[in-house]
């Protein structure tokens, strides 16, 4: 499979004006293959948002990218600027975000909406009438599963479901390979989350580009995507098959996680909760950040970072874990 | 179905946290420690220091004029219409008055009109509004069409009309009309954050705890409008000190106090441009202007403190 | 299209203006002293004849000694319909009405102008500064509108009139035109009249700017923050669509409902500005009544002015609900 996004060493930094400097994303490695569903899963604040607008290239002071090499399609768009920088996002990568509520211009119309992105993407002798965006916008909204009346409206006139959809529209109206979700479903309601999820799911199936799926909610990406990273203060801990993760984790902290996820069918429910808290970004990190809350926790962790090696069917960043799978090898060939 | 929490391990203290005691002050009252700890952030930034500098150094000159004032400001010893000289710095009025020494007194009528009149609006102000705001229904209904219509009649014309009809009394009649027309604007601000309050949580946590109106408002509401309250009064203090020196200018005031105004209706009424005694035009006017633009920096401040993204680099 | 919004913008009009006028018609009577006797005495000691019925429009603009106060407000509210103001002492040979109405169109012109063009520039000015705010361009705006925001109207008006007029002679002295000609609508005149209101205009517009710059300014920050500011950047929209269809456009909204409360100030500013140039317009008109204690004339010059600044408000609610798709919803 052709690889279309390839990122390493991935850092970001935020910059107040007056306070300390946070690093919100720490050396991040990520591939992504053409056609792929991938999901970023953390709780707030892991730095999965401030990761999708690194990658997309949409962040803005007093954030940053500090270092970090990202290959689009094999060119680096991590230095690319101006109007280079414009046009990478016609057939290039797009961003949807989670709030369609407030993602849409409050005085134009869905139709304007539209014009005003095929006009900035508008190559030499292209001419975008008011009946080609028409025609456009009808195929588009069709997709997202919305009536063609969707296009006179303003935004104000159409609920929260639909404003989400023709976020989506306007996104793939430019013809993305690579379209990041960020929380596309937290504001929305249950029944109106399922229907905006399983469109998603069909368009991804239907035109095959490569989708990032961002959520605090483990259920809803475990369902959606093919593959699942875990994000825990700025750090990929830990990457499975989806199927592989609900059949268990190896990470302490994604154990935790699926932990926190009680059957409400069950005799008695536990709930689960992890103590403490997330460790102090502005500081330098030295040894794993989850350290402190870690029931397997050993002197190593508080010393040196664990790095991501394989666990399972994907790969892991835990000393102790790491230890175990490399002792069962031996003990299997050995024995 | 039972429900089962599992209770946390014991936590052990985070890293880098510390937990300091202090003596506990308190000798300083609350009022005065808040103020100061607001002098001191709006003193970092830039624009508003600034602002306060000049407030500073004006009021400064008020409290000290008798020492600092060469002449006595109405002694008419003088030559009139002479332009600046050595015992007269800024020249003289048509009635041989000493310009300099004008000014300096000149400088207490201005900033107690333009801190006195602010005070009153922006108290009339907050009184409406956090009625309006927090109370919905007739009284609400009621105050805000006042409150519209004191916007919507212009206030200088009735500033003019007011001060013509209540003319040659006290200073304090110019203070009055000022604050009577310009309450409106911070009345309009502040019911509407007071309106956006009233729904808040703790609000209604201490309605439903008991706490009588007068503790709710005083203790809930306001402290967290402070910043707003402050930007009104000083914005009203800045539009004081320039309808006074129009009244003034206008002929409209008191006449026989000294103020920066009065100098200018003097100057204007002695043809002090035909004369070339433009000084007298220039000096009182600028004094003016740099005492309503220190208002408005030091309201740069009180902005960028309440919101966070207009603050500057600074 | 937005039945109820008009709707009640119209009934909050006229009960705004039935309510201008009743106070207009309590102020004197509210006053110390007596204005009416006082308009009375004056008139008498000026030696000017009036008629009965003139003496009777004062004295229902003013207030009469006796009579009960309901059927005074019914002549009042009357005598206002058929435009009767009273006679003027300082216009021995106008009635009230006709000295406002041949000041009123110097009155328009100057201060229409003028607002439109400070609007104009004001908002480009705030926009600019918000778009590129933190830079150079955003301190010099910001900086430049402060520094003007405080300046006196009126002394603006001299200093400008004594260093570019008096000193240069770039520019007339007093009033709306050269002496000697007699007011028409020939070209020649209007352009000696435009020539006579460069500096009230320009005097006027400075101050009043810095209203706008902020106002925009702040506006396009808050606004800049907006996620569908975000989003649009994010489809890779120009810079220039983004900035002005979808920042501007929004910020816009609140400084067009502030344009119409700033009216006021850009009138009293321009009473004050007229008096320094000796403008035929409303403002100087007031500037004169003040000076003779002419009642009836500022009476009625009040409510001229507040009348028009309700009616110039009224048209820009109108003109928002154009402005905002959501009104009114």
């Amino acid at each position: 499979m052709t690889v279309l996004l390839e990122a390493r060493g991935v850092n970001v930094v935020y910059e107040p004006v007056r306070g300390v400097r946070i690093w919100s994303v720490r050396d991040v490695d990520l591939t992504l293959e053409q056609g792929e569903f991938v999901g970023l899963v953390g709780e707030s604040g892991c730095g999965k948002s401030t990761l999708a607008f690194a990658l997309t290239r949409m962040l803005r002071p007093p954030a940053r990218l500090d270092g970090g090499a990202i290959k689009f399609d094999g060119v680096d768009i991590a230095t690319v600027e101006g109007e280079a920088l414009r046009r990478q996002r016609r057939n290039g990568f797009a961003l949807v975000l989670q709030s369609g509520m407030n993602a849409l211009n409050p005085v134009r119309t869905v139709e304007h909406h539209l014009g005003d992105v095929l006009k900035a993407h508008a190559r030499k002798g292209e001419r975008f009438s008011a009946g080609a965006v028409r025609r456009r916008g009808a195929e588009l909204v069709d997709m997202v599963r919305l009536p063609e009346s969707v296009l006179y409206r303003f935004p104000h006139e159409l609920s929260g479901g639909m404003r989400q959809r023709v976020s989506i529209a306007l996104a793939l109206s430019l013809q993305p390979r690579f379209i990041v979700f960020d929380e596309p479903t937290t504001a929305l309601d249950v029944i109106v989350q399922g229907a905006v999820m399983q469109t998603i799911k069909d368009l991804q199936r239907d035109q095959g580009f490569t989708a990032m799926l961002i959520s605090h909610d483990l259920g809803v990406v475990l369902e959606a995507t093919d593959r699942v990273m875990v994000m825990y203060a700025g750090r990929i801990v830990e990457g499975q098959p989806s199927k592989a993760l609900l059949r268990g984790a190896h990470h302490p902290y994604t154990e935790a996680l699926l932990g926190c996820y009680a059957d409400p069918r069950a005799d008695e429910v536990r709930l689960g909760e992890i103590s403490g808290a997330l460790p102090d970004l502005s500081l330098p990190n030295t040894g794993c950040p989850f350290e402190p809350r870690c029931r397997l926790a050993e002197a190593v962790c508080a010393e040196q970072m664990p790095p991501l090696s394989p666990l399972g069917e994907g790969t892991a960043a835990c000393h102790v874990r790491a230890r175990e799978v490399g002792a069962a090898v031996e003990m299997r060939s050995v024995g | 179905m039972t429900i089962v929490t599992t209770a946390p391990p014991p936590e052990s203290p985070g890293k880098g946290v510390e937990v300091r005691v202090g003596p506990a002050s308190e000798a300083i009252p609350t009022p005065l420690l808040f103020l100061g700890r607001a002098l001191r952030t709006l003193w970092s930034n830039r624009k508003a220091r600034i602002g306060l500098c000049i407030i500073g150094f004006d009021i400064l000159i008020a409290i000290c004029a008798p020492l600092i004032a060469p002449h006595s400001p109405t002694a008419t010893t003088f030559t009139p219409y002479s332009g600046p000289t050595v015992a007269n710095w800024f020249g003289t009025t048509g009635n041989g008055q000493d310009v300099f020494s004008q000014m300096i007194y000149g400088s207490r009528i201005t900033l107690m009109v333009g801190l006195a009149a602010g005070a009153l609006a922006t108290l009339v102000a907050v009184t409406i509004g956090l009625v309006a705001g927090y109370r919905p229904g007739a009284v609400d209904e009621v105050l805000s069409f006042i409150t519209n219509l004191a916007l919507v009649i212009p206030a200088l014309p009735l500033m003019i009309i007011l001060a013509a009809y209540l003319q040659g009394r006290s200073i304090w009649t110019i203070v009055l009309v000022v604050a009577f027309t310009s309450w409106a604007t911070g009345a309009r601000v502040i019911r509407s954050q007071a309106t956006t309050l009233r729904s808040r949580e703790y609000v209604t946590a201490a309605v439903f705890s008991g706490e009588r109106l007068f503790r709710i408002v005083f203790r809930e509401i306001l402290p967290n409008m402070t910043s707003l309250v402050a930007a009104s009064f000083f914005g009203a203090a800045t539009a004081a000190i320039l309808a006074e020196a129009s009244l003034e200018f206008l002929g409209l005031g008191n006449p026989s106090t000294v103020s920066w105004g009065t100098i200018l209706y003097f100057a204007q009424q002695e043809n002090a441009l035909l004369t070339g005694q433009w000084l007298t035009i220039f000096a009182p006017g600028l004094a003016i202007a740099l005492l309503a633009v220190s208002f408005t920096l030091v309201n740069f401040g009180v902005d960028a403190l309440s919101n966070p993204r207009l603050r500057e680099k600074s | 299209m937005r039945y109820r919004y008009v709707r009640r913008k119209v009934v909050l009009f006229v009960i705004t203006l039935w309510a201008a006028l009743t106070l207009n018609f309590l102020l004197p009577r509210l006053m110390p002293g007596s204005p009416v006797d006082a308009a009375l005495g004056k008139l008498a000691a000026a030696g000017v004849p009036i008629t009965n019925a003139e003496r009777t429009a004062i004295e229902i603009q003013l207030g009469v000694p006796h009579g009960s106060l309901i059927t005074q407000y019914w002549q009042y509210l009357t005598g206002i319909a058929h435009f009767n103001f009273g006679v003027s002492y300082s216009f021995p040979n106008e009635t009230v009405a006709q000295a406002i109405g041949s000041a009123a169109p110097w009155t328009l012109v100057l201060v229409g102008s003028t607002t439109i063009f400070a609007f104009i520039i004001g908002t480009l000015l705030g926009v600019y500064a918000g778009w590129r705010r933190g830079k150079a361009a955003d301190s010099v705006i910001t900086v430049g509108a402060t520094f003007f925001a405080g300046f006196p109207p009126f002394w603006l008006g001299l200093l400008a009139l004594y260093w570019l007029s008096f000193k240069l002679g770039w520019f007339p002295i007093k009033g709306g035109y050269s002496p000697g000609l007699t007011p028409s609508l020939s070209l020649s005149f209007l352009a000696d009249a435009f020539d006579h209101s460069i500096l009230p205009a320009l005097a006027l517009a400075i101050t009043s700017l810095s209203g706008w710059v902020f106002g925009m300014r702040n506006n396009m920050i808050n606004i800049l923050g907006e996620d569908y500011v975000t989003f649009a950047e994010a489809n890779g929209l120009r810079t220039r669509t983004v900035a002005l269809l979808y920042a501007a456009r929004n910020a816009l909204l609140p400084n067009v409902t502030a344009f119409g409360l700033s009216l006021g100030a850009i009138v009293g500013g321009a009473v004050l500005v007229e008096g320094v140039f000796g403008y035929p317009g409303l403002g100087n008109l007031l500037y004169i009544a003040v000076s003779n204690h002419d009642y009836p004339l500022m009476q009625a010059l009040f409510l001229v002015i507040t009348v028009s600044m309700l009616v110039a408000i009224f048209i820009v609610d109108l003109l928002y609900v154009r402005l905002d798709p959501r009104v009114g919803e």
